[in-house]
């Protein structure tokens, strides 16, 4: 097999190189590395980190914040778990570096309520980098001062989303908003924010110490770098595994031992069911969804029920702000329990499959945007299974 | 009865007077007061109103918002299950039963002795290690039945303390 397992953010790393590297140069050229180096946003949306970056740096005002999205959601994730409990040095680096690009002084990591036990971690951290004056006043005596909070997420699924993210640090419900204004105009407290991945931020050492040349030295052109992807179901070996953009379906299913995988949700809950004919696609920003989740599902599972599943949970965790997402997932559930039970006809799938299409151009956010997918793939790829049981 | 509220006040006094009184503060007061007391009472969501100037009924939209938050007493050992897919095909269904079991409550329940509480959670991101479940603030996997009966009978011990 050739080498996908290449490495970055689990190869080698000294704690604060990139922020001395970083700290040499001005503000705008830190931003135009990261720009340069084609990072995007490991979150699952994937926009381009630099230009975010550039946004709140062009902001006017001198309160600006910067804040690591450690609100790991998506069902089948796992990856920020595993960064922030064994590399939250680079998550804080990352979001210095960050925090100096933008001309911001503070920073905070929203961390998912469900994480609570990495709390210690992160607060030991913290103190430690002050001690060794990479966090905190006049860091490196380069006269750059930042600190950084950590705010509790009491969970809600749709608080990874980043508009709602910020809702919900302002003190409100966790409710998408519509835009503009952009975070990156008015955000945290209504000054310039940026929000990033635990696992973007985590690149971010990387570029400024080794350059945007490097890091473009993996993955594709448009899917630069690599990504760490959380592999779970119906395999030998589930856990984290950090691969090329630009790897196809197939290459990860040998890696991981899939035992006689008949389907693979890419990209978590919203994200797509892939048959077995697609196995050989490249996951990518131009490929399958890169969110980063992968569910492998043996010969025996009843993808009903996992559809069933994946429903119960944009149900739950709808905030039920618009009609589309809040009605539209109640009533794609409903049908899928029609199916379970034989008393579904073609011509009301048929109307559920135009349903799909409203919520998926009408709703507010990525959540009823992209819930419909995991309705409209399994349907797709496993009609036989589904509609004529 | 008045004598609780009376010494809970101070307690949550207390709790105020750590934060600013900023909106953006609500959260993080929200989740303290929500871990100390299992949780947010009428007089608690009335203290934090005067407290950050905002209308109650906004005070309980937020928390009604939040699945960990509270308007209900629960029991001291919150026990959440994953039942999200990778916990699914993991065998969630046979660790469910088994809480149900040992714990003699259904989920959505809290036991008569106020000791447990059990409910179901979305995926908690140990998907590769599932069946998964938090109790408070801790995590648990790789459940099994027997692993199970270890952990409530565990818990029930440190309860009585
Ligand atoms: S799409 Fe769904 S989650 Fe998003 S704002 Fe609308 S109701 Fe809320
Ligand atoms: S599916 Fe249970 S922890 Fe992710």
């Amino acid at each position: 097999m050739k080498q996908i397992k290449k490495k970055i953010l689990f190869g080698e790393y000294v704690s604060g190189v990139g922020l001395k590297k970083a700290l040499s140069k001005k503000p705008d050229e830190v931003v135009e590395e990261v720009k340069k180096s084609g990072l995007r946003g490991r979150g699952g949306a994937g926009f381009p980190t630099g230009l975010k970056w550039e946004f709140a740096l062009k902001e006017k005002g001198d309160e600006k914040y910067v804040i690591c999205n450690a609100d790991e959601g998506e069902p089948g994730t796992f990856k920020d778990r595993k960064l922030l409990m064994e590399q939250p040095e680079k998550v804080i680096e990352g979001l210095t570096i960050a925090g100096y690009a933008i001309g911001a002084k503070q920073g905070y990591i929203y961390l998912r309520g469900e994480y609570i036990y990495i709390l210690p971690t992160l607060e030991k951290t913290i103190e430690q980098l002050k001690k060794e004056n990479l966090l905190g006043k006049n860091i490196l005596d380069s006269g750059f001062d930042f600190d950084i909070e950590i705010r509790l997420g009491a969970g809600a699924y749709v608080c990874g989303e980043e508009f709602a993210l910020i809702e919900s640090m302002n003190g409100y419900r966790g409710e998408p908003r519509n835009k503009p204004p952009f975070p990156t105009q008015k955000g945290f407290r209504d000054k310039p924010t940026v929000v990033n991945n635990v696992e973007t931020l985590c690149f971010i050492p990387y570029i400024l110490s080794k350059g945007a040349e490097w890091f473009k030295s993996f993955g594709t052109e448009g899917s630069t770098g690599t990504k760490l992807f959380s592999i779970s179901g119906d395999i030998e070996h589930p856990g984290v595994y950090e691969l090329e953009l630009g790897v196809t379906l197939n290459e990860v299913l040998e890696l991981v031992g899939a035992r006689n995988p008949k389907a693979v949700q890419v990209g978590g809950a919203s994200g797509i069911c892939v048959a077995k004919k697609d196995f050989d696609k490249p996951i990518s920003f131009q490929g399958l969804p890169p969110g980063g989740s992968i569910i492998v599902f043996g010969e025996n599972r009843d993808m009903l029920k996992v559809l069933k599943n994946f429903l119960e949970f944009f149900v739950e965790e709808s905030c039920g702000q618009c009609t589309p997402c809040r009605e539209g997932n109640y009533r794609l559930l409903e049908g899928v329990e029609m199916l379970e039970k034989g008393e579904c006809s073609v011509r009301y799938v048929r109307e559920l499959l135009t349903l799909c299409d409203v919520m998926k151009t009408s709703s507010k956010c990525g959540l009823g945007q992209t819930s419909p997918n995991c309705f409209l793939s399994i349907l797709e790829n496993f009609k036989d299974e589904i509609i004529y049981r | 009865m008045a004598s609780i509220d009376i010494c809970s006040k101070q307690e949550l006094t207390t709790i105020l007077e750590r934060f600013k009184p900023q909106r953006d503060n609500l959260l993080p007061i929200l989740n303290e007061i929500n871990k100390k007391f299992g949780y947010i009472s009428p007089v608690a969501m009335m203290e934090i109103a005067e407290y950050l100037d905002i209308p109650v009924a906004e005070i309980h939209g937020v928390i009604s918002f939040y699945h960990f938050l509270s308007t209900e007493k629960k029991g001291k050992y919150i026990i959440r299950l994953c039942k999200t897919i990778s916990c699914e095909m993991a065998g969630k269904e046979k660790i469910a039963r088994m809480l149900e079991k040992e714990l003699g409550i259904k989920f959505g329940e809290t036991t008569s002795d106020g000791m447990f509480s059990l409910e179901y959670t979305n995926c908690i991101g140990m998907c590769d290690h599932g069946p998964a479940m938090l109790v408070n603030e801790k995590v648990y996997a790789k459940l099994t039945p027997e692993k199970v009966i270890e952990i409530v009978d565990e818990l029930k011990k440190r309860g009585q303390l």
